[in-house]
């Protein structure tokens, strides 16, 4: 019952967050100085008068915030401008799926590794492997993406060819493009992984299964790793999002052909429906991930469950 | 007692009492103090000091201010004076890191470059303080119904993915070094803001706030007295990682399309305008600002990690 009313709770701030950024992203719209044809060649009164009309942009402001507010809710982003005879919904649907591609790969090998490379320098603290994982994690932190995916291309594609340089077609394409967007996060994840393995590993509950007898194996994966595995859970949102952003630049860099690069090509070009229709989608995709982890995040934690066995 | 006994005796009859002087009693003595007191900063300065790799990351942050202020005056090259014959001109001891497409001297425009995400990047910080520290001050303070409402509010602005919104609004305002400070800060405060009402929530029950309050002080002044001065660590520490995250969501938008225009020059830029260079071998315009970039991020987080360990009073010796 308790945690119906926290899922109920927590979707009403996301349907709130949600709302607020459909409004700024309207208000914002509008505050655009000139109209979204004022460029277009043909700067005919009349054509331009029709072309308002045509995407109703003569109505007033309400009038035009009420029907954007129900096309979105029909989840309808409405056209490109720049590109004629294409809505966002249809390069929402030919890019989405590759960006979600290469999230979802990334993401899998982020967390893998990261989680991975924590427990190694935590059960080897201060070990010659530790510090190499940290330093590793360090420099991980440090690099910026982009500049990781330059030096990927640079090094490994076209000096060495050891992968292709571009595009995603095979799962050698993918190779360089997930090793550059996944090394940020799996660092964070591997830092967190290892200092929360520390504190675990020192509490009393770990004395006591040591003094049980249970095997080093069943101590770190049974006992230790479940509840050090919580702070990463929280941060998954924030990885989320990060990585959701990098695909921006890594899809520009490696000319994969996702939701990224039409949407820096609609910033570049100030495709204004385009720009707007991808930030309401991935605001509401991101929104509902954060959502999700926190539900996750309640199902999983060891000190709910206690708490239930003992109701029963 | 019976050995206390035998142990008197056994000393008087070797030691004569008139051995043994009556000493004065010096007031002053006691009060020598056997190690110098040191304040919490001093002996957070001492602890940061043993931590090699944050002293590297503090020196390198020193040096780098020294060059940003200094840099683009010690050469004779101009920031954006194009030297079209001589582009792509490897490192040499004319010009020190290069020049690039356009024959601009890319030692010079490296050190503008840091001042332009130096600037941002502690500019950024520093609003998202400030704002933090009052609204995170104030909700945690207050408590009760302010606070709860404070917070709706915090964690309906903490859904908002920001780089997101901070894309938009540079798309609707144009790119420029005030707005793309204000788009950071915009949605930066809300991490701040909630460390700090954390702290403020744990402090204002302590005996000193409650003294000060029975003494009739204010709550700005004791938020300013008490509460501020002791959440003090948490702030810097956050600070000092969010400097390295505006760096780089500086770059970011620079490789967007959406950074700091010309005539300012800054490393997201300089990276941006040199992609195409590295293919035809011309590895320094894109080496010298990537390698700023990355050891500046380095260095702020190596010491925002030494820093935390060294401001928080548990690990004190």
């Amino acid at each position: 019952m308790d945690m119906l009313r926290y899922m109920l709770r927590r979707l009403l701030i996301a349907l709130v967050t949600l709302w607020i950024i459909v409004t700024i992203t309207f208000i914002l719209m509008v505050t655009v100085p000139g109209s979204p044809f004022s460029d277009e060649r043909s700067s005919n009164e009349a054509v331009q008068a029709n072309l308002e009309a045509h995407y109703n942009l003569d109505d007033p402001y309400y009038m035009q915030y009420l029907l954007y507010l129900k096309n979105i809710s029909m989840l309808d982003l409405g056209p490109s401008i720049k590109q004629p005879n294409q809505t966002v919904n249809d390069l929402l649907g030919r890019g989405f799926p590759i960006s979600f591609e290469l999230g979802m790969i990334t993401i899998i090998f982020a967390v893998v590794s990261g989680v991975v490379l924590g427990i190694i320098s935590a059960l080897r603290h201060n070990g010659v492997l530790d510090y190499l994982s940290m330093g590793f994690a360090v420099l991980g932190i440090s690099i910026p993406n982009f500049i990781l995916a330059t030096l990927f291309i640079q090094k490994l594609a076209a000096d060495w060819e050891f992968f292709p340089v571009a595009t995603w077609s095979s799962p050698m394409h993918m190779v360089l493009p997930v090793a550059a967007l996944a090394t940020g996060p799996m660092a964070i994840i591997a830092r967190l992984t290892r200092s929360t393995m520390l504190e675990v590993l020192t509490q009393d509950y770990i004395k006591m299964a040591r003094a049980k007898g249970l095997s080093p194996w069943k101590i770190t994966f049974k006992h230790a790793l479940r509840n050090a595995l919580m702070p990463v859970v929280t941060i998954m949102g924030t990885l989320l999002a990060g990585i959701l952003t990098g695909t921006f630049v890594i899809e520009q860099i490696f000319a994969i052909p996702g939701m990224g690069k039409y949407f820096v090509e609609s910033i570049n070009q100030r495709d204004y429906p385009v720009i707007m229709g991808t930030t309401v989608f991935y605001s509401t995709f991101l929104i509902f991930m954060l959502l999700l982890v926190d539900i996750v995040y309640g199902i999983i934690d060891p000190r709910i469950k206690l708490h239930k066995k003992g109701g029963e | 007692m019976k050995t206390a006994e035998v142990e008197a005796q056994h000393s008087s009859s070797k030691i004569p009492d008139e051995w043994f002087q009556l000493k004065e009693k010096d007031k002053n003595a006691s009060e020598v103090v056997s190690r110098p007191s040191l304040s919490y900063w001093q002996d957070a300065w001492r602890r940061l000091r043993k931590n090699k790799m944050a002293m590297l990351g503090l020196v390198f942050l020193v040096i780098l201010s020294f060059m940003a202020i200094f840099g683009p005056v010690m050469t004779p090259y101009e920031v954006n004076k194009q030297d079209l014959p001589n582009q792509y001109q490897a490192p040499s001891s004319e010009h020190w890191f290069g020049t690039d497409s356009a024959g601009r001297d890319v030692f010079t425009r490296t050190w503008y470059g840091a001042r332009i995400s130096l600037f941002v990047g502690l500019v950024a910080a520093l609003i998202d303080v400030f704002i933090g520290i009052i609204y995170g001050g104030i909700s945690g303070y207050k408590g009760g119904r302010t606070d709860n409402i404070m917070m709706r509010i915090i964690e309906i602005l903490y859904g908002i993915p920001s780089l997101l919104v901070t894309i938009l609004l540079l798309v609707v305002m144009g790119p420029s070094l005030f707005t793309i400070i204000l788009a950071l800060t915009i949605t930066g405060w809300v991490g701040m803001a909630r460390i700090v009402r954390g702290q403020v929530l744990q402090i204002k029950n302590y005996e000193y706030v409650l003294a000060s309050q029975s003494f009739g002080g204010k709550t700005a002044r004791i938020i300013r007295k008490h509460l501020l001065p002791n959440t003090m660590g948490p702030i810097i520490v956050q600070m000092t990682l969010s400097v390295p995250s505006a760096i780089f969501a500086e770059a970011f938008l620079s490789f967007i399309g959406l950074g700091i225009q010309s005539p300012y020059a800054s490393w997201g830029v300089m990276a941006n305008d040199s992609l195409g260079a590295i293919l035809s071998g011309n590895w320094w315009t894109l080496f010298f600002p990537a390698f700023f970039i990355s050891f500046t991020m380095f260095a702020f987080n190596v010491l925002g990690d030494g820093l935390q360990d060294a401001l928080d009073p548990k690990l004190r010796k």
